[in-house]
Parts: structure tokens; sequence; C-alpha cells
């Protein structure tokens, strides 16, 4: 038998408890967080950092957990689906999901709220985007706004039209009559 | 329960809960993560090991020697499985491509061997160390080379003549004669191909990610040349198939090999990188359509040819289904034909056929409207059909396109678009709108499910449908729950698992309407069965409230099962209505895409689908359905394609950031209105499907719309800028 990989110890917080693991250093946190710690909410679509589906708070910044090393989180602080809300006790965001259908398979919906519940925090501090008129001023809190920030979450069932209708509701955002004057495109003539 | 006559009333006609927009059922469990996918259930016998599946590196030709030696000596390592040691498999009959290849490859990124090892990481490490080597072959991989040997098919794919096409064609006073392209295109369903498998001695057991249980336990049976009896497929949770999951595919064979070599359950993902080669995708089509029209705008010739590839022993894509039976016209042509490619296998993606079809038939008919100089709406309702054209003797069952397009046009302002092209500018956007019809055909199939009553009042279903996001469970639950007279709320609902009845599955988008009227004739009996055991007269006993009622007779429901559970299980089955009647479903999509004058970036800003579909179960999943349709449209018009590499055979953009789709940003509000139909003729649940639909004509709708903005014609798909480009107007 070859010699055994590497193996590290790392203490983290996961939805509030702690963790302490021994893992192979090859282990990405998403891994860690499903086939170590058995929280299956996460979910991986890609292992790549190109869909989405993985998406964790870490620290209260949205990451790709497939995109990191499990070892690397010494200390952190991680929320995941199942630490936002629970089927008894929706989060505010999970609740808007169920009530504008803002999935379909499911797969890509942890990821999403967990990004949506990121990216409103991101516009209220004022985080720049690409799709900002000014960088200079504050970001404001509309669907253009949100959608870029989301564009990172990819859902295949193709649910955007609805997740947006979600996230607008949650940030008290009032959707417009004509959700057509909303586009981006064209409105800066 | 045969349903051979067109319904009359019946309990679903109540419409309390069926037609309600009623929030899915398992939505808090999807939302907060606890919904189990296949490679998360925790209900498995033992310590899973980890699989790996190595992907043949060559798209033809032999593997010539396999050295496992290094990876067998790697850490974790259980066992490695290929052709040289893996127990003689049959083939499914669904399957083109073997699942495990070697020493024969087929196409690449064919599963040749899988790694099974304590973790993750050893099982990938390990496969990376095993050493392959390989005798290329010559392979073909070019359709348009391939082209000229394709050749022409059978049964409902062999050419269709009515009338005298070339006459007709070759002497109308108005023509249109083009060739248009749509690339090979993949279902990138979020959830991967995933499985874990585990033996109990002959027996074998799978969670696995499938669309059609009883087909993919029959060719896990096939494959493991088992009884189909020792076979367990369960797939409760399913995170997105659009076709890609029809089929048993190599996870669920390499998990249950894996499993095998090491006795243990083995559960398996199949990394997204080997997924787009290594499954099947929906096939490039060349085709070439010809219109002939009177100088008033009537249809007198319509001639659809359709080229496409696959491996030997495959089928065609067929892109001309839909235009058999779309427009009027008394002189038509369709044609198929196949090439041979050594390209991965080809096979259904969400509406194959009309899909690609549309694509290509919306433009032609956009084309011909301009050339008469007539509105797109206007020419299309002129050229409108109330029978099949083929078979003028066979009625539609149900046919609104028009109102779909009338109504459509008034509510998307249709009459502010330009007919000119190119004349419409907000600032530097150029603005077009687009229209194009929608058509897909309803398909039912047998189905059937499991009822109980409990002393609780709960009735619980059991069937072996799936819910791949389409609201399976919540449509199923509603149809109980109308049947029973119950809420929603005492209705359970258990899909996905072989040991129950065996139902329509999800595919062709039959699921919604056929395995509902099975729990509708389920119900049917369950409800004969409580009467009776409340002593009441079946045939007046009307069901409401949690209640039973006859005559001056009413118990609770619960009441009927006191003296212990009743079960009712039945299968619904198809007459002969479907061949007297042509039962399809129609919509009309409309588009504004703004493109920019300087860049040529096209932003798609408004969309909006009617649909006439027979009666929606659920408008809230329903929507939903035709929302991701019309979002995977705008992806297959503006963005996905596969891209060929001609030389060695594969597709080289083989992951989410190389084969691009629709992302948040790409998408505006969307707006879908369902005409308000129940369509008597094709279930006692007088509906019919949507999710399919809603993708059919989207992208022409887009093309056309990108025309009007621009005046530039792309007849090529996907529409990406650098084939329009250059030809944009001038600026200012
Ligand atoms: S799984 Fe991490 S981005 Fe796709
Ligand atoms: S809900 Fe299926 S991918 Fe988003």
């Amino acid at each position: 038998m070859a010699q055994q990989p590497p193996a590290m110890a790392v203490t983290f917080k996961v939805n509030g408890k702690a963790q302490a693991l021994m893992l192979d250093t090859r282990t990405t946190l998403l891994d860690a967080l499903r086939d170590h710690i058995g929280l299956m909410g996460t979910k991986k679509g890609c292992d790549h950092g190109q869909c989405g589906a993985c998406t964790v708070l870490v620290n209260g910044t949205r990451i790709n957990s497939c995109l990191s090393l499990a070892v690397m989180h010494e200390g952190d602080a991680v929320t995941t689906i199942e630490g936002l809300g629970t089927p008894e006790q929706l989060h505010p965001m999970q609740a808007a999901f169920v009530k504008h259908d803002g999935f379909q398979c499911g797969y890509c919906t942890p990821g999403q709220i967990c990004s949506a519940v990121a990216v409103l925090e991101e516009i209220r501090a004022g985080i720049p985007s690409h799709v900002q008129g000014d960088v200079g001023t504050a970001p404001e809190m509309s669907l253009p706004e949100m959608r870029e920030r989301m564009s990172g979450n990819i859902c295949r069932c193709g649910a955007y039209s609805n997740i947006a209708e979600a996230m607008a509701e949650v940030a008290g955002v009032r959707i417009a009559e004509t959700h057509g004057a909303q586009s981006d495109a064209g409105a800066e003539a | 329960m045969k349903f051979d006559t067109p319904a009359g009333t019946n309990p679903i006609d109540t419409m309390k809960v069926i037609g309600q927009a009623v929030d899915r059922v398992d939505g808090k469990l999807k939302t907060t993560g606890q919904a189990p996918y296949a490679y998360e259930h925790g209900e498995i016998p033992g310590k899973p090991a980890y699989g790996y599946i190595i992907g043949a590196a060559i798209a033809k030709g032999r593997i010539a020697a396999m050295n496992t030696a290094e990876a067998k000596r790697m850490p974790g390592v259980l066992a490695i499985v290929s052709a040289e040691n893996a127990q003689p498999l049959g083939k499914g009959s669904m399957n083109t491509a073997k699942l495990l290849g070697g020493p024969v490859v087929e196409h690449y990124h064919q599963a040749v061997a899988v790694v099974v090892a304590e973790s993750f990481e050893q099982a990938r490490s390990a496969a990376n160390a095993v050493r392959i080597e390989y005798e290329r072959g010559a392979g073909r991989f070019d359709l348009v080379k391939e082209k000229p040997g394709a050749q022409p098919l059978t049964g409902n794919d062999a050419d269709t003549h009515t009338g005298d096409f070339a006459g007709a064609f070759a002497s109308a006073p108005v023509q249109v004669d083009q060739t248009y392209t749509t690339p090979d295109q993949n279902h990138a369903m979020m959830e991967p191909f995933a499985t874990i498998a585990w033996w109990d001695a002959d027996a074998l057991s799978v969670w696995t990610s499938n669309q059609m249980i009883a087909w993919n336990k029959r060719e896990l049976a096939a494959t493991f040349k088992l009884p189909p009896e020792k076979v367990h497929v369960r797939s409760p949770f399913i995170g997105g198939g659009f076709g890609g999951k029809l089929f048993l595919r190599a996870d669920a064979v390499m998990a249950a090999l894996g499993a095998k070599a090491c006795g243990r359950p083995v559960k398996i993902a199949m990394p997204r990188p080997l997924m787009l080669n290594n499954a099947t995708h929906r096939p490039a089509t060349i085709q070439r359509i010809r219109l002939g029209a009177t100088r008033d705008g009537k249809l007198t010739a319509i001639g659809h040819e359709s080229w496409s590839g696959d491996l030997p022993g495959g089928g065609p894509e067929s892109a001309t289904q839909q235009t058999k039976l779309l427009y009027a016209g008394a002189n038509r042509l369709t044609a198929l034909r196949l090439a041979e490619l050594d390209l991965p296998e080809a096979n259904a993606m969400r509406a194959p056929g009309e899909a690609p079809g549309l694509m290509a038939l919306e433009i032609a008919i956009d084309e011909m409207a301009e050339k008469l100089g007539m509105d797109p709406v206007k020419f299309r309702v002129l050229n409108d059909t109330q029978v099949d054209p083929e078979h003028p003797e066979r009625p539609f069952s149900q046919r609104n396109l028009v109102r779909c397009l009338e109504e459509g046009a008034d509510r998307f302002g249709w009459n502010r678009r330009s007919a000119k092209p190119a004349q419409m500018r907000e600032g530097r956007w150029l603005i077009g709108m687009g229209v194009a019809a929608a058509f897909r055909n309803n398909i039912n199939m047998t189905s059937a499910a499991r009822v109980r009553l409990a002393g609780d009042g709960v009735v619980t279903v059991e069937t072996d449908m799936t819910d791949i996001g389409t609201g399976s469970y919540t449509i199923i639950a509603q149809t109980a729950a109308e049947m029973m007279g119950l809420p929603v709320e005492k209705v359970r609902v258990k899909l996905g698992d072989s040991s129950f009845p065996a139902s329509a599955g999800s595919g062709g988008q039959w699921g919604a309407n056929s395995a509902t009227s099975g729990v509708y004739a389920a119900c049917a009996k369950l409800r004969d069965m409580a009467a009776q055991s409340l002593g009441m007269d079946p045939a007046s006993a009307e069901f409401s409230d949690g209640r039973v009622r006859a005559g001056n007779r009413s118990a609770a429901l619960a009441e009927a099962a006191k003296a212990g559970e009743l079960v009712a299980e039945e299968t619904m089955q198809w007459g002969d209505l479907g061949k007297k009647f042509q039962q399809s479903t129609f919509g009309a999509h409309f588009v504004e895409v703004a493109v920019d004058s300087y860049t040529g970036e096209t932003r798609v800003r408004r969309m909006l689908a009617v649909c006439a579909a027979g009666r929606i179960l659920n408008p809230k999943t329903a929507r939903s359905q035709v929302i991701g349709a019309m979002t995977m449209g705008v992806g297959g018009a503006l963005m996905e394609e596969l891209a060929v590499d001609k030389r060695f055979g594969f597709f080289v953009n083989h992951d989410l950031a190389g084969y691009e789709v629709p992302v948040h940003a790409d998408i505006p509000h969307q707006d879908v209105v369902f005409l308000d139909e129940a369509d008597d003729k094709v279930s006692p649940m007088k509906a019919k499907g949507v999710g399919e639909l809603g993708l059919c004509g989207v992208g022409a709708a887009v093309a056309n719309a990108v025309y009007n903005a621009t005046g530039v014609r792309v007849r090529d798909y996907p529409i990406t800028l650098h084939k329009y480009l250059a030809k944009l107007p001038a600026i200012a």
C-alpha cells in the first residue's frame, strides 16, 4: 500500500455548530459539507466554479464552495441553506421562492437562495457592479442590479423571471406594471 | 380504465383544487435543501465507496492497453473495473453506444473504466493514474461532409408526399427556398448524472437520477442480465433532465459494476466535463425549406427536408414533424435524412423534432410573410388549418392557434412593430419584434397508480412517476384531492420508485396529462370502494369537503377506512381517439430584442407566450414550465452550441463555462397566458402538456426579432454577433 495522502485537521463552524474534521487536504469545502458533515443541501453542479449550485456564505460572504479547499477555512463561520431556514421556519427568501415558484427541479435552488440573500446585502453595502451607471455612487436596489449579481448562479430550469420577483419582494422593490420598462437595454438612451 | 370516448363531466371539472395556483407541495423541502437527490441518500446498506469514471480519450478506435498497476497501488483504491474484467454486459434497447466501452471505442468520453476508492479524492486521483494506450481509428465527424450519403428512413420518419409539391412549388408566384442550420445542443441539466448502487446477493438497488423509472429498471435488468424483479430503482428527486435522463446512462452501470467489484454501495456523480461527450445530445440539423404561396398569401406548397447525423444504429432528429400539421396547403413534402457520424450519441432533448424544426420553419414563414408584404401574424392566421393537412378526414381535437396569435399580438403591442426592419431605434439600440407559432403534439402514455385511504382520512398516492421540476408531486396531489374531495394537505404523494405501479414517466410533455390520468383512474376505483364501504351507491356518491354524500346520507371519508386501509390500483389505457383526432398543443411566442448598433450585442427585452394546451392543472407550475422553456429557447437562439472538433471528433466546450446557457442577466420578465381550455378528446383530465410547447418556436421568434431590429437575416443558429456585426446598419 502506498503512503496515505496528507490529512489535516480543521475546525470551523457550520450553521453555528462547531465541526472538527480530519481531512484529506484535497477535500473541497463543498465535499466536506456534503460527504463529511452530511449536509447535502449544498449542491454540486460542476465542481469547477461554473454554475453556482455550491454557493454558501463564509463569514457572511458568498463563495463557490467547490473552489475552496476545506482546510483553508480554519476558524470560519459557514452558513449553508440548512442554516438559513427549515421547512417549519422558512427564511423570508425561502418563503419568497416558494410563493413565486422561483425554482423547478430545485437543484440550483440552495445556491440561488444563498446568493440571493448575499446579493441584497452586497447592494446595501454599496459593493459596485458591472451594470452600475456610475460606480462612484451607491448601487440601486433594482432588478438589473440583482440580475447582474445573480448571473453566476445558473438555473437550467429557467426560473430566472420568478427568482427576480422573489428577490424583489424580499428587497421591498416594487415591480412596475410593464416589466419591459425594467430592462437595462435601451434604457440609457 | 380505458379512455376511448370523449370525456363527459367528471369530478375533475369541479376544479376546486385542479386549476388552482397551488404552491409546490415539495417547495419547502427544495428551498431548504431537504429534498434528497440521487447522490445524497443516506438510506443505503453500509458505508459507501466512491467511483470515478474514466472516459475514452479518442472518438473511435481501440484500447490497445490499459495499465492499472500504479492506480491499484494508490491509497484507498478498492477496485478498477473495465471491459477487461467486468462481467459480460447486455445492452439496453434504448442505447445506441455501449455504456461501458472497450476495447472498441465508439465515441469520445465513452466510459471505459471506473475506479472505486474509499474517498472521492482518492478515486479521482487514482483514475488519473490509469494509463491507457489507444489505437485511433478514422471517424466521421462533419455533418456537412456526410450529408450526401445520408439515408431516408421508414415508419414515422419516412418521407411524406401530399398532392404535387414539385409542381406547385415551381408554379407558385411567391417562393421561399432557404437552408437553415441548428447546432448540436446539450441538456445541461444542473444535477449531474448520479447513482448510488449496491447488490444484495443477485439483486441490484439504485438511487439514481432518471426520468423514466420503468425504462430504467428494464434497461438495468437487460444490462446486468437479471430478471426485472431483481432490480429496484428509486429516483424521488431529479435535478433536471430535459430528455438527458430518459435513458440508462453510464453512472448507474459503472456504479453497479463498482459495487459488485468491491462488495459495498458505490456512489458516482459524473464529473461535469465528462457529461457532454459521454451522454446524449440534441444533434445538429441542416434544414431546407421551400414554401410557395399565392400573391394573396395562401400557402400552396410546403416542403421541409432535414439532415442530421448519429452513430450507426441511431436515429434522426425529426425536425420536419410539425411541418406536417402546422399550416394548410394542398401540396406538401417532408423528408428526413440520417447520416452516420462518430460523434457522441444523439437523442432526445426537450421537444425533440419540433424545437429545431420550428427554429427553421418559423423563420421561413417570416421570410414568406415579408415577401408577400403581409404581417407575419396575419399570414399565419390566414394559413391556419383545423384538420390534419395530410389526412383532412382527421380534425384536430382542439386547435386555437389563431386565438394565441391574435390575443398575443394584442397584449404585446404588436401594432407598434415596424414592418420594415431596422427602423426602430432607442439611442444606440436597434429595437425589433418577432413572432413565431408554437406547436407540439400531445402524446398519451399508459400510466398506473395506487392510492390508499387510511383511517385518518389521508390519501397516499404511489406511482413511479417522476418530478423533474415539472411539478408532478403537486399536480398529482391536486388530482387526488379533487377526486376524493379533500384539501391538498390531506394527500401524500410518493413518486419515483420502481416498486410502485409503472407510470407514463417524464418525457415528451406527456407526464402531466398521462400520469394524472392514471391517478384519476385509481381514485375512481377508490371512490367506488369508499362508497361501498360506507354502504352508499358508488354511482351517485359525491366527494367533497372530506365527506361522502349519497342521497340523504353523509359520512366523513375517513369513516370508509375505519375497518382498515382501502387500497385501489388502476391503469389508464388509451383507445384510438388519438388516431381519430389529431391531438396537439399550440402557442404563439412574441419577443422584443434590442441590438446594440455599435457592438452588436443582443438583449432580449420582453417575452410573451400565449398557450393553448387544454386544461391547465396548476397555472403556477405550468407557467414555470413555460418560462423555463422560453429561457432555453433564448439559449438556443443566441448562445447554445456544442462546438465540434472535426479532426478528433468531440465537443470541445464540454463544461458549463464553455457551453453557454442563459443566466439571470440574459432573461427579462416573462409573460405567459394560458387560454381557458378543456380538451375532452385527450383524457378525463382534459389537459395536455406545456413543458415542451413553451420551447417550440422561441428560437425563431428571437431570430425574427433580431432581423426586425437589424435587417440582417441569420439562418445559422446560434445568432452570435460575428454572424451579423459587419452587416449592421451604418451608425447615424
Ligand atoms: S459546483 Fe461549485 S460552481 Fe458549480
Ligand atoms: S430549478 Fe432546476 S436548475 Fe434551477
